[in-house]
């Protein structure tokens, strides 16, 4: 897009500038359509596995109930707790939002399409995410209430044992497509076993898509990992003491986090903006509706979990990410790079 | 033009923030300022062109240890007259810091005015810059130069582990905790019984 903008007449650092913000735009405002959506789209599946109908008045199908709600919310008035830490307490919303929206920045969108193209993309993917539990964080302890602040400490110890696993389920990844770069990641995987487009046919990297999926469910706090907003037990978690546009924020971050989520599945196992197979009739589709399909897929597996599966005792979580996912991931690492090597596919 | 730019906000917020971090009457906004501090400085990093170190930074300390930080001075007690009293009674110590850094700073600035440090190979002709991208460089060094103290940083981390799980483990007799893999195997057969009491007579189990 710099291009464009230099073919305009204007200098590249400019061109640069405006090209960027464009592309910032570009996945920003459909990102926030795509919440939209899927917040309808969580409570539709959800209803459906409960005989229920879920949203069918505002709009056709009930489709607008997701704008009619942001509309109720932006028109609320904000209620700041009078022992609150007044800046934190109106700050955490908003870290959590960015810091949904900034991991965006390196998922290619098909090859090439993609807003920052640096060579440690999933490091900086990382990184983001593990920006996410400061929002969390924060609300609890500056909201100065009981609930929350549970919340805030139970999110906390979450979200660092779920990163150590992903972290080695990453290694996995990286060892084998040899590069950090999303991109190059995706294009590793094209035809990786027979015509099959992604790391998720071969038997050695299959289980660690399993075990990415899960512990994804568990960085999201989706259920059945949800203890940060466990109603039966903490009222509504970090939330509790917030109001308005600033639960709204939150609303919104948490969904961002979890296409996100749905995102890094399809690039980093099945094969992102490339079809499933590699048959050249599949390319005429253009790779970025393959993606979509992906994403879409993945949330409807995060919906199901979410419609169906009991949620977690705090120390049958802590115990599965600690005394399964961690050795059972080492382990993987072990087994990836010792078959690397014996095959010779780092020479 | 933009990198200049992009300097003096993360050199200037870096400082800024590293001087409230210290100046920070509440010790969880210092934490917090202390992390806007190693943000700036990873984006400092990322502007010379060292991105790993700089995704480093944020992953090991915004990511790890500083949660951890948060984690435990979000549960103190804070009391304004003990800091205070805690300030007086520390000053000389923290005196003698602040000078020796000083010194040190100033000693470092001197120097750098005779040249910066060449980095070099061992048969003294300056190192090429390297054709491949940080993340690789880095490996290709740690792995084949500096294997041995690689390793031997390893091990004490590893030392270190051990020592700090020994040293908080302890053994409690009076929980009883779950027993997963004991749940797992019991069967539906040996877990119950199926009985047709005649009516007016109990269950003998």
């Amino acid at each position: 897009m710099t291009e464009f903008f230099m073919g305009l007449g204007l200098s590249y650092e400019w061109a640069w500038g405006i090209a960027t913000i464009c592309g910032i735009l570009l996945i920003a405002f459909p990102l926030m359509l795509g919440v939209a959506m899927i917040i309808y789209a969580d409570r539709k599946i959800w209803a459906a596995m409960a005989l229920r109908k879920g949203p069918n008045v505002v709009g056709p199908l009930g489709l607008l109930q997701s704008f009619a709600d942001g509309l109720k919310v932006f028109l609320q008035e904000t209620i700041i707790p009078s022992a609150a830490n007044k800046g934190l307490f109106l700050i955490a919303p908003i870290i959590t939002f960015t810091v949904a929206l900034m991991a965006w920045a390196v998922i290619p969108f098909n090859s090439g399409a993609v807003l920052a193209n640096i060579n440690v993309g999933l490091l900086y993917v990382l990184a983001i995410s593990s920006l996410g539990v400061y929002g969390v964080v924060i609300a609890g302890w500056s909201s100065n209430s009981k609930y929350p602040f549970f919340s805030a400490m139970r999110a906390s110890a979450q979200m660092i044992s779920y990163e150590v696993s992903i972290g080695f389920i990453l290694i996995c990844v990286v060892l084998w497509a040899g590069t950090f770069n999303l991109n190059d990641i995706v294009k590793a995987q094209q035809s990786h076993v027979w015509i099959i487009n992604g790391f998720v046919a071969n038997p050695l990297l299959f289980p660690m898509w399993v075990m990415f999926l899960i512990s994804g469910m568990a960085e999201t706090a989706r259920a059945p990992f949800d203890l940060t907003e466990a109603e039966s037990e903490l009222v509504a978690g970090y939330q509790t003491e917030y109001s308005s546009m600033a639960f709204a924020l939150y609303w919104l971050g948490e969904y961002a986090n979890v296409l996100l989520m749905c995102a890094l599945n399809a690039v980093l196992f099945w094969g992102g903006y490339l079809p499933p197979l590699d048959i050249p009739v599949l390319y005429l589709v253009p790779g970025f509706v393959w993606l979509l399909l992906k994403i879409l897929f993945f949330f409807f597996i995060f919906s199901w979990v979410k419609a169906t599966v009991p949620r977690y005792r705090y120390d049958q979580l802590m115990r599965l990410g600690w005394k399964i996912f961690l050795p059972v991931s080492l382990l993987f690492v072990f087994l990836v790079s010792g078959y690397l090597m014996a095959t010779g596919h780092f020479a | 033009m933009i990198q200049v730019f992009a300097f003096y906000l993360f050199a200037t917020l870096c400082i800024f923030s590293g001087a409230v971090t210290i100046l920070a009457r509440n010790p969880v906004h210092s934490v917090l300022w202390l992390i806007l501090a190693f943000f700036n400085a990873a984006g400092l990093m990322v502007l010379v062109g060292a991105e790993f170190i700089a995704m480093l930074l944020v992953i090991v300390y915004v990511g790890a240890v500083a949660v951890l930080f948060l984690f435990v001075v979000m549960m103190l007690d804070i009391d304004f007259a003990e800091l205070r009293a805690g300030f007086v009674k520390n000053f000389p110590l923290g005196l003698a810091l602040a000078v020796v850094l000083f010194v040190e700073l100033f000693v470092g600035l001197i120097v750098r005015g005779a040249g910066s440090v060449a980095l070099g190979k061992a048969d003294g002709s300056a190192a090429q810059a390297a054709d491949m991208s940080n993340i690789q460089a880095i490996g290709a060094l740690l792995y084949s130069r500096y294997l041995f103290l690689f390793e031997a940083a390893g091990i004490v981390l590893l030392v270190a582990m051990i020592g700090a799980i020994v040293l908080t483990h302890r053994q409690r007799t009076d929980t009883r905790g779950q027993n997963v893999s004991k749940q797992n195997a019991r069967r539906p057969e040996e877990a119950t019984i199926n009985l047709q009491p005649e009516v007016g007579k109990g269950v003998q189990i």
